[in-house]
């Protein structure tokens, strides 16, 4: 996944027609918890305020623009739902008060939940469900950890083996491994 | 002083990538009294930008299940990474919120035997060491000023949301981390978007590492522009992504940056008369010896 793939994004100035809006998707939204998402005024201060959006063609206040519009399939086949870094400055200075981040962490669900991920964030999130860690330990490691007189192995699942059957367990139940591995 | 105990929330990235910021955490808190207690069989927090972007429910049920450990053990938590902070404080925050999650998640946790109540809370280093130990007590520590300039990165998680977050302070220019940095006899240099994002956070770095590592040679550049010695930071997530991002930078770009890159107990530890050695410093990838020297611990 490079920066090019932005520029595959669907252009803008192709008009819009009915039968792309999900007009549900504000609503979905607001029982998620997002109450607010109807206020905005689209005055730009979440686009002006964000990192990613300074050097790629991701605009947060278009993503809300579409939202609000109910284009679902558009928003969640996008690589520029995945471009935020969650810093939360948009949310900050919202003069709306929308949970902006929240808008995009839902959005990121709804895509996950139809299989639109990132092949790299199926691949780390394996490792959450094989060891209980995101990023789990390596050799280099280990012996890192010795050097500075801890125990090699964190005492976390990674000393546990009966606490990491609990995190498999519990991810089971709650369909993340189905998420990931399908 | 009356005896301060937590339970020591590890994470990934902190016990499995940069052991040397748990060592620096520990030996720092030992001398200023602090007991650390470790949470067995604890998991990954799991990260608020990947897990909670896949799967809130998940993300939710994980973290409680990290939280009913401590609950177990009596004791609040801390944590020394802003990822670890967001998810952990978060959770708890919303478990006293809304009794919805609260119920959906204990029948989650039931099912392995435990539930989480909501009765502890999730803490950061600086917030121990800012609210627990103060600004004022911590100068009776310091053995040796640092004659440095820092910037001071605080990362965002650490400060945002700020509905949910403890340092009733602005926002947009906080000064608390500043003022634990200047402990050390270290200077607080201004730098342009001090407080912007590392780049590493919300999937982006595993996901579209271009634009990470763009956000990250960004706040590189200015911290050069600002002649700052180093970049200080409270988080293992951006603590990987400025020294092991400059690495990558470095091979993406053929760029030479080497900026040396400090966790806060870090340079505390140094002032406090810690080797550079005990504090896992050497195993940065970008070396630190420009700094050690300039403050004559070389």
């Amino acid at each position: 996944m490079t920066l090019t793939a932005l520029a595959e994004r669907p252009s803008p100035r192709k008009p819009i027609t009915a039968d792309q809006l999900d007009l549900k998707l504000p609503d979905e939204l607001i029982v998620a918890g997002v109450e607010r998402i109807r206020e905005c005024i689209q005055c730009g201060t979440c686009t002006a305020s964000c990192p990613s959006g300074r050097r790629t063609a991701y605009r947060t206040r278009l993503l809300m623009r579409k939202t609000l519009l109910g284009l679902k399939d558009d928003l969640l086949k996008s690589l520029d739902l995945w471009l935020c870094t969650t810093c939360y400055t948009c949310y900050e200075r919202c003069p709306r008060k929308i949970s902006t981040v929240d808008t995009i962490i839902t959005l990121r669900n709804m895509a996950s939940a139809k299989g639109f991920m990132i092949p790299r964030h199926k691949e780390i999130s394996k490792q959450l469900i094989e060891k209980g860690h995101l990023v789990p330990i390596n050799e280099a490691n280990i012996k890192r950890r010795a050097e500075l007189g801890l125990s090699e192995l964190p005492p976390t699942v990674h000393s546990h083996p009966e606490a990491l059957n609990e995190v498999k367990k519990l991810l089971q139940l709650t369909g993340f491994t189905k998420l990931v591995e399908g | 002083m009356s005896t301060l105990r937590y339970a020591f929330f590890l994470g990934c990235i902190m016990p499995n990538r940069y052991p040397g910021l748990e060592s620096s955490i520990r030996r720092v808190f030992k001398e200023l009294g602090i007991e650390l207690v470790d949470m067995k069989g604890a998991s990954c927090c799991p990260a608020p930008g990947v897990a909670r972007s896949f799967s809130f429910d998940a993300w939710l049920t994980l973290a409680a299940r990290n939280l009913s450990i401590a609950e177990e053990m009596g004791l609040d938590v801390v944590t020394g990474c802003n990822g670890c902070y967001a998810t952990l404080r978060e959770v708890s925050h919303e478990y006293h919120a809304k009794e919805r999650i609260r119920e959906k998640v204990n029948s989650y946790l039931s099912q392995i035997g435990r539930s989480f109540n909501g009765k502890i809370q999730a803490k950061h280093v600086l917030e121990v060491l800012y609210f627990d130990i103060g600004v004022e007590n911590l100068k009776k520590f310091i053995k040796k000023q640092l004659n440095l300039r820092a910037v001071v990165h605080y990362g965002c998680h650490l400060i945002k949301p700020s509905n949910k977050r403890p340092w009733m302070e602005s926002v947009e220019r906080p000064r608390f981390f500043d003022e634990l940095v200047e402990v050390t006899g270290a200077k607080s240099v201004d730098v342009k978007d001090k407080y912007m994002c590392c780049g590493a956070g919300g999937g982006v770095r595993s996901g579209v590492i271009d634009v990470a590592l763009d956000i990250t040679r960004e706040k590189i550049e200015n911290a050069y522009a600002s002649k700052a010695d180093c970049i200080v930071n409270a988080c293992s997530f951006c603590h990987l992504q400025f020294d092991l991002g400059q690495v990558e930078i470095n091979k993406a770009r053929n760029t030479s940056y080497s900026m040396p890159i400090i966790y806060y107990t870090q340079l505390l530890g140094l002032a406090m008369g810690f080797s550079p050695k005990e504090l896992g410093l050497h195993q940065n990838f970008i070396s630190v010896e420009p700094l050690l020297k300039k403050i004559g611990t070389a």
